[in-house]
């Protein structure tokens, strides 16, 4: 036990006395929150919008001034005609164009159905589908208190109860999902590139001929960083509950025992990877390419899982943190009790069992 | 003598176990499933339904909703709290509960209701499944009503046009966007090992006390990531043309042009973070810290202007943003050289400041 404490002690002092690692760590779980948070969003604002107008009457500029005082878009050109319009798009200057057909207000007098394109830069699709629509939106809106619409005759109401998160805040879906991130990054990659570091420069040879077992030696590694992912995870709690204000609605203590499995998963996989990768390059590519763009990309974090081909959903059902970010979901922001979740903690310890058994057999095989 | 230290980084790199493979296979790979990933698309709506009424309309709205696409119905329940349990355990996203007496609200009272209920724990998916589900129910009445209705008011028809991108495909917006990504993150990560591989092993010590100047060191540094840029991108273009048919809609030169200059700014950054570093793990987290805050404010998975105007101010300090533009631009618009020349300034700026900073932040002495 002694020969342990000496042994995370120095861990602890390699990692401490590296500042510009440790604060990028710390601050890393908030910076990362407040970019979901903040500028991550596909919400339509202040868009650059060009306009051909051919009447210039009174009708049509009050459609261009009611477009421009909407927080969707903002007016930014005028054109006189239609290779203009062109131009401005291919120099990304708009991204949407608005053309109103010639004598507008005295069509929609005489009732000759005047005409208005929208052209929307479909580059990004769903942008573009989101422009169309509140644009049309407004146009028809400011059209109907021109002329004081009529009703429907028999009608549905539709009433739509938003569940667990009816002011439809993003960080209720990406704060698991940076959980999720954060430890991969702590407990896979740091631990992976600390270990595969010692045995490059060679100081894992004289630990090992030391008369500490191996085992003692590798939990003596990964236990400073067990600790840095539960600092890290109680941050991000802070920051999303006091900042955000995202609530824990179930057990706390659940979610709690949720993150301790997955910490010890993770750290399993960053023992599995050290084993594998002779340098640190290769430990940080693996890490990188097989654990981190997966647990950002196809985790459910950013991306719906359900939505993807069949293969991607298959690999999805591989990486913890896929399990992770669902069970901690459904505990913390639906509230959901714990026998929701138990398919979720079985497939994370038995990840973690799996991960620990293949580990120590590779580390016994690398002693002989 | 460049000649020879850029014999050396070739020779270093090919003898390595993972770099050629990092470099060749990586890019391949990464194009074919990143765009499968990487999509806002949402599809395979999982729906339980709860039909209180059981009577010829309900049945009728519950067929518009078999016959969309994106909704499926997988569950039909007999109370709401049997289909909540179905969304507690996460089998199913979305409710539609049909009250009792649906039909004859509907038709006598002419004024019905329907509970759509929406796990939007995902905000942006359950927004999007609410919109789909509340179309459909609309597009019913409508047509319901479209025989009686007589229209009074002035109208005008709103004809909206998808430019550039009319199948609306969402790979055609993910894929030249994504190259700069996998471009970014070879031809920056890379170098960041670099110099703090050489400091690592020793051989830093050496290269100082030969007379290598400081410019012709960063050069040979910057050289070879140059041309394994262009090896990525051009992988990169035949993934996108050969797998999903993208081409370029303006001129291939163009692209090219503009990554040699991508490639140098996004380099020359990795260098200067090479010099800063003294560990493998230093040089990883200074690294994927900034490359991450690059990634997520250009723009690549949701667009620039949707970001608050500090957000903004930042993002544009990211030369993604500025290459994501352009191949954006060219590969779906057709954007000429001429018309990219504001982007190109300031790729051209980053070229410049990296690179000086790189030069002036490797000393020879400690």
């Amino acid at each position: 036990m002694k020969q342990f404490f000496s042994f995370a002690k120095k861990e602890f002092l390699h990692i401490f006395r590296d500042t510009w690692t440790m604060m990028i760590i710390l601050v890393l779980p908030v910076i990362m929150m407040l970019l979901f948070g903040y500028a991550v969003t596909t919400e339509v604002r202040d868009t650059n919008v060009g306009i051909l107008d051919n009447s210039r009457d009174e009708i049509s500029n009050r459609l261009v001034d009611k477009l421009d005082e909407s927080e969707y878009f903002s007016v930014v050109k005028s054109f006189n005609n239609n290779s203009e319009i062109d131009e401005a798009f291919r120099r990304s200057e708009i991204s949407m164009a608005i053309i109103i057909e010639n004598d507008f207000s005295k069509k929609l007098i005489t009732k000759d159905s005047p005409k208005i394109q929208i052209i929307a830069d479909a580059s990004d699709p769903n942008h573009a589908k989101s422009l169309v629509n509140y644009s049309s939106g407004i146009i028809s809106q400011s059209l109907m208190q021109e002329a004081k619409g009529n009703t429907l005759s028999s009608q549905i109401n539709t009433e739509i109860k938003l569940l667990y998160n009816p002011l439809m805040k993003s960080s209720y879906n990406f704060v698991p999902g940076v959980m999720g991130f954060i430890i991969i990054i702590v407990c896979a990659m740091m631990t992976s590139i600390s270990i595969v570091r010692e045995r490059e420069r060679g100081s894992m040879e004289l630990l090992l001929v030391s008369p500490v077992k191996p085992i003692i030696i590798i939990l003596s590694k990964v236990t400073p960083y067990f600790f840095i992912s539960i600092i890290n995870i109680l941050t991000i709690f802070i920051v999303s509950y006091f900042v955000m204000g995202v609530p824990i609605r179930g057990s706390f203590f659940w979610v709690f025992v949720l993150c301790i499995v997955y910490i010890l998963v993770s750290l399993s996989l960053g023992i599995l990877v050290s084993t594998i990768a002779k340098t640190q390059l290769v430990a940080l590519v693996i890490s990188a390419i097989i654990l981190l763009m997966p647990s950002m990309l196809l985790s459910g974090m950013m991306f719906d899982i359900s939505s993807m081909p069949l293969i991607l959903q298959g690999i999805a059902q591989i990486m913890p943190a896929k399990w992770f970010i669902s069970a901690i979901r459904k505990l913390m922001i639906m509230g959901v009790d714990v026998r929701f979740v138990i398919n979720e903690f079985l497939v994370l310890i038995f990840m973690g069992l799996v991960l620990i058994l293949i580990s120590l057999k590779k580390y016994k095989n690398r002693l002989e | 003598m460049l000649g020879y230290l850029i014999e050396k980084e070739f020779k270093q790199i090919k003898r390595d176990w993972i770099l050629p493979k990092l470099i060749f296979i990586f890019p391949f790979i990464a194009l074919i499933l990143l765009p499968y990933a990487a999509n806002f698309d949402i599809k395979d709506i999982r729906v339980v339904v709860v039909d209180n009424d059981k009577s010829s309309q309900s049945n009728l709205i519950l067929n518009k909703f078999r016959a969309n696409t994106s909704l499926n119905i997988n569950y039909i329940e007999d109370t709401y709290s049997e289909a909540m349990e179905l969304i507690h355990e996460d089998r199913a996203d979305m409710i539609i509960n049909i009250p009792l007496g649906f039909e004859k609200d509907y038709i006598v009272d002419k004024n019905a209701k329907i509970l759509i209920a929406v796990n939007t724990v995902n905000g942006m998916k359950g927004s999007i499944s609410a919109m789909y589900a509340q179309n459909i129910i609309s597009d019913f009445s409508i047509e319901k009503n479209s025989s009686l209705q007589v229209i009074n008011s002035p109208k005008m028809e709103i004809l909206p046009l998808y430019a550039f991108n009319k199948t609306l495909n969402y790979k055609f917006f993910m894929v030249p966007a994504l190259m700069v990504m996998i471009l970014a993150l070879i031809c920056g990560f890379l170098p960041a090992f670099n110099i703090v591989g050489e400091k690592e092993k020793g051989n830093m010590e050496q290269i100082n006390v030969t007379p290598i100047t400081k410019p012709v060191f960063i050069l040979s540094k910057l050289i070879p990531y140059w041309i394994i840029g262009a090896i990525v991108m051009s992988i990169g273009f035949l993934v996108a043309w050969l797998f999903y048919g993208i081409k370029p809609e303006g001129s291939i030169f163009t692209v090219y042009i503009f990554s040699f200059i991508f490639t140098l700014a996004i380099s020359g950054f990795g260098l200067v973070l090479s010099n800063y570093a003294q560990t493998y793990q230093q040089a990883v987290f200074m690294m994927f810290f900034f490359i991450m805050i690059m990634i997520l404010m250009s723009g690549l998975y949701t667009p620039f202007t949707s970001m608050p105007p500090w957000a903004q101010t930042i993002g544009s300090f990211s030369p993604l943003k500025y290459f994501i533009d352009i191949m954006r631009c060219v590969y779906l618009k057709g954007s000429k050289f001429t018309e990219l020349l504001p982007q190109l300034y300031s790729l051209l700026g980053f070229v410049i400041v990296t690179n000086t900073w790189a030069i002036l932040s490797y000393r020879k002495k400690n």
